[in-house]
């Protein structure tokens, strides 16, 4: 109960945030920081999503079978696949080493 | 069918097709990370953005907390408020159709109007982009979610694996240039160093403070960061195989430089002097 209350408020924040766009006066477009940082944090909250998922085991750090998901995805990337190839390619990956014998 | 003369709709339709199918990797993974189906469905619906969708479920899916994954999922959907104030500058939506353009402003649908430039055509493609996505991504959502919920432990198929790759994914479209590049590495950095000092989830919050300093600091591009999951105009920029090639139907728009002028003006023009 409690994870859909701020699954729900997840998302009246998220349309307040896009619905925000349309009500403010069109010169705060010209403050260029507040774009900026729209911009930063979202690379550095991908970012983050992506070594969180890799490395992390609750609070611990672990080199397991996601780390081989990681280099796989990179790999498809670098060579332009599209996303679902390259989620596949880290599902694949992470598979592939767990079955070899590696967590 | 005059609609699909337009160059607009058919980007959007195409880019439509690649973002929905995409969904499935959403819905599986959700309901492998601990939601349910109606959870999932209603992150599909309702929040609409999937960044902040993968990054809440990222979060519940890691142990965090459900606040730590409304946090995260919040400030990723920032960066759709500024969408907004570009794309209400260009389309100058009224009354209900506001409401509606605002469910609709996500990363595709804007790139997919901004890289327009005749206002009716930015109109068209905004539409069709977001209305095409909305359905598509909702619809694969909950493909994704009923297969992934007969799949058993997740580890074996290596979801946790395929959460990595989505967030890589997400992520690398971003990195152009050497400037987010080095915010990506201290932001990892950051996030590494956090992990074994806070509770799960809190890392990234950690990581999205550094973020934000960086950018009220800096002095970069103004839109660092904010380019769309999919490149809908990238055959323009000839560094791509012709994925997403358009360029066979545009004799009747307008020529190449018009398309590309539109994208310009987005990196540069909108937000003046922001571009050194």
């Amino acid at each position: 109960m409690s994870l859909w209350f701020w699954l729900l408020l997840a998302c009246v924040l998220a349309y307040a945030w896009k619905l925000v766009g349309y009500f403010v006066p069109a010169r705060f477009l010209e403050d260029p920081r507040m774009s900026r940082i729209a911009g930063t944090m979202t690379i550095g909250l991908l970012a983050s999503l992506t070594v969180v998922n890799a490395v992390a085991s609750g609070q611990a750090l672990a080199a397991d079978a996601r780390l081989g998901a990681l280099a796989a995805a990179a790999i498809a990337l670098a060579l332009r696949a599209p996303f679902l190839v390259v989620v596949l390619a880290g599902a694949g990956a992470a598979a592939l080493l767990r079955m070899l014998g590696w967590n | 069918m005059k609609l699909l003369a337009s160059p607009a709709v058919r980007v959007g339709i195409s880019i439509s097709i690649a973002t929905g199918l995409y969904g499935v990797s959403f819905g599986a993974l959700s309901v492998t990370s601990g939601l349910d189906i109606w959870q999932t469905m209603a992150l599909s619906l309702l929040l609409f953005s999937g960044g902040s969708q993968f990054a809440f479920i990222g979060v519940v899916g890691g142990g965090g907390s459900g606040i730590a994954a409304m946090s995260a999922a919040t400030l990723l959907g920032m960066r759709n408020g500024i969408y907004g104030m570009q794309l209400n500058a260009l389309l100058r939506p009224t009354g209900w159709r506001k409401y509606v353009s605002a469910q609709l402003t996500i990363d595709e649908s804007t790139a997919t109007s901004t890289g327009q430039t005749d206002p009716a055509e930015q109109r068209r493609g905004f539409w069709a982009a977001g209305i095409g996505i909305y359905v598509l991504w909702n619809f694969f959502t909950a493909v994704g979610a009923f297969a992934g919920s007969g799949l058993g432990d997740p580890k074996q198929w290596g979801l946790d694996g395929a959460a990595v790759a989505a967030f890589l994914a997400l992520l690398w479209p971003r990195l152009k240039g050497r400037e987010p590049v080095a915010i990506a590495v201290v932001c990892a950095l950051a996030t590494v160093i956090a992990v074994p000092f806070v509770p799960a989830g809190v890392p990234i919050l950690v990581a999205a403070v550094v973020a934000a300093v960086i950018g009220w600091f800096s002095h970069g591009r103004s839109d660092e960061g904010l380019e769309p999951d999919v490149e809908p105009y990238r055959g323009h920029h000839g560094h791509d195989g012709g994925r997403h090639s358009h360029r066979g139907n545009e004799g009747d728009q307008g020529s190449q430089e018009d398309h590309d002028g539109g994208r310009y003006r987005r990196r540069n023009g909108t937000v003046p002097g922001a571009d050194s």
